[in-house]
């Protein structure tokens, strides 16, 4: 049995995880998006040694010249050079992006999970809070919450990771809520699982896939929200450099300097067009029902 | 007489819902001894499953269980909920309907199992999963070691019954339900699974409550028999006894709703009618309504009484005997 057994149960018995991989990767926008991303990541990373001036460094003697040789995006108004300054800011924007989708899943995924299980009266306070906040408009609670804080990187990413939270609290308590019902979770209720660790250890992990799904796209509007917040004045503050507030300095000049605002617009609408594409992706990768096409 | 492992006494099960209070189990009785399988027979909605999840301790929200549950002489209603969470999976088990949604599918089937050791041994991950393996060889899963590192969706339907049941027995419970432990597989494999229950609760001396419709799986499986119907205990026998001579109209009816092979092209008995509202029960014999012996007396609840040594009837017209020879 085992001899023609056996290469049969090496194709089953691929890993859900190395089948998304597959997956993933013969989806080409999504392959695409993921580079990009990485490509962006990198340059973040390695800001210190691939920008070729310094980003806070003014001029007097090179303001505002079109792109050239030398500055391959232009210079901006105090001269600096917007090609470093782009990628410097691509650390504020992916950091931003990055850390804040981190804050809104620790704070929105235990909330909505405890909201799934618990039910009852707990579930009713913490999805009518999410609800309330989800009434309204993304923008406006991040720029209040951030006015509120203060204004500075660090609050910003705050305010957009409260911000972000309740996509996350609703649906980590909708698939906690399919999750009690499944024989599964009653088997590990049975074994004698505390509640917590029935909600980590058990559902949890089978929540992963969308979770991971939602984070993806999530990033990218808050790698918008932390621009617009920048934008606002209310981000990363002077003169460290950030693509919201290089299009905000840029709008004076849009008529005579149009390369200040085209790079920075460029660098942002590319990594959430990328990091949108690589989202899509991850869904079909990983979704258990497109399987065997 | 040993105390036994289970015993039961009148207990009852209530739902508060819009319509008033529901009580699917009302006033149960039973008790099972080591190394012995008690089995619990009725329709489906008799309250057998809430019986085992008043057990458990697994009622759904709003569930109130009343009377005695005492597990090895130590009362279970009267512990905290972090009490009886300890006993389940170390000294109770159950095994489910369905074996193909029971297990997690993130996780291999050995994680699973080893999951029962290290949450009520304190085994390493490590040493839990060379148990587990064990486990899975003493439930005569073949390849263990290589099943165990399977996921669920990789095992057949009997494969992960068996891995339930190696989860459930794996601290050595001193009782194991099992609710309709094969309803939901092939007939082969449903032989199979019985079998292999009966030879752990040998190997074990586990206490086993097994919950079915099937009274062919009854005849072959079990020692002890209840009848529940609409809630309550109609008949409890030795199974021998029951099947030899039933005291309960409906454990009559259900026994003429079974096929056998001799006795040729006989005519299957139905029960007529349909079970009671429980919300609004007939008072009385809950059967009354349904039974062909029906007197007037049936109207108020008639007591389980015994009939013979070991073998009693919740029925005022018990013993049936001579109402059985007029009838024939």
């Amino acid at each position: 049995m085992s001899a023609t057994a056996a290469p049969v149960a090496v194709a089953r018995g691929e890993s859900p995880s190395r089948r998304a991989l597959r997956r993933f990767i013969r989806h080409r926008l999504a392959l695409a998006g993921f580079l990009v991303v990485l490509t962006f990541v990198l340059v973040a990373i390695l800001a210190p040694w691939i920008a070729p001036y310094d980003p806070i460094e003014t001029s007097w003697s090179r303001i505002r010249r079109p792109p050239s040789e030398l500055y391959w995006f232009g210079t901006d108004e105090n001269g600096r050079d917007v090609l470093s300054r782009v990628i410097w800011g691509a650390r504020a924007s992916l950091m931003a992006g990055v850390v804040s989708v981190i804050g809104a899943v620790l704070i929105g995924v235990p909330l909505g999970l405890l909201a799934g299980l618990a039910g009852g009266w707990v579930d009713a306070l913490i999805s009518r809070i999410a609800d309330a906040m989800l009434s309204i408009p993304f923008l406006i609670l991040a720029i209040a919450l951030a006015a509120f804080l203060g204004p500075a990187l660090e609050n910003a990413m705050l305010a957009i990771a409260i911000t972000a939270s309740p996509v996350f609290v609703r649906l980590a308590r909708g698939m906690a809520l399919d999750a009690k019902s499944t024989d599964w979770v009653e088997a590990a209720r049975s074994l004698g699982n505390p509640p917590w660790r029935t909600a980590f250890v058990h559902v949890l992990p089978n929540i992963i896939p969308p979770l991971l799904v939602q984070s993806t796209l999530s990033i990218a509007e808050a790698i918008i929200a932390e621009a617009s917040l920048s934008f606002l004045g209310l981000g990363q503050q002077p003169p460290s450099p950030s693509w919201g507030s290089m299009l905000n300095s840029a709008q004076r000049f849009l008529e005579t300097a149009p390369w200040l605002a085209i790079a920075p617009g460029a660098a942002i609408f590319v990594v959430v067009l990328a990091f949108n594409l690589m989202g899509d992706g991850l869904r079909d990768a990983l979704d258990p029902r497109a399987d065997r096409r | 007489m040993s105390t036994p492992v289970l015993d039961l006494a009148r207990v009852t099960v209530e739902f508060p819902t819009d319509r008033g209070r529901l009580r699917p189990v009302d006033g149960v009785s039973f008790s099972v001894e080591a190394g012995k399988t008690l089995a619990v027979v009725g329709e489906s909605g008799c309250g057998k499953s809430v019986t085992a999840l008043a057990i458990m301790g697994l009622l759904p929200q709003g569930g109130e269980v009343g009377g005695g549950i005492r597990l090895g002489g130590e009362e279970l209603l009267a512990l905290t909920p972090d009490q009886r969470r300890a006993r389940r999976g170390g000294e109770m088990a159950m095994v489910f309907q369905e074996p193909m949604t029971s297990l997690n599918p993130a996780f291999t089937a050995g994680e699973q199992v080893a999951e029962a050791l290290r949450l009520h041994q304190g085994l390493s991950p490590d040493a839990a999963f060379a148990k587990a393996i064990e486990m899975f060889a003493r439930v005569r899963i073949p390849e263990p070691e290589r099943r165990a590192r399977s996921y669920p969706h990789q095992l057949s339907g009997g494969m992960r019954q068996r891995v339930m049941i190696a989860m459930a027995l794996a601290c050595r419970p001193r009782l194991l339900i099992a609710d309709e432990p094969t309803t939901a597989l092939d007939v082969t494999v449903q032989a199979q699974i019985l079998a292999l229950i009966d030879e752990m609760k040998r190997e074990t001396g586990t206490a086993v409550v097994l919950i079915t419709h099937d009274l062919g799986v009854v005849r072959d499986h079990a020692d002890d028999v209840v009848v529940m119907y609409a809630g309550r205990v109609a008949e409890r026998a030795r199974a021998a006894d029951l099947f030899a001579n039933p005291q309960h109209p409906y454990t009559i009816g259900l026994l003429g709703a079974v096929p056998r092979l001799e006795g040729g092209a006989a005519r299957l008995a139905s029960i007529e009618g349909t079970v009671p509202d429980l919300m609004n029960p007939p008072p009385g014999c809950r059967f009354a309504p349904r039974c062909p012996f029906a007197i007037a007396r049936c109207a108020e609840q008639p007591p389980l009484a015994e009939v013979t040594p070991g073998h009693q009837a919740a029925c005022w017209r018990a013993p049936l005997d001579t109402l059985l020879e007029q009838a024939a």
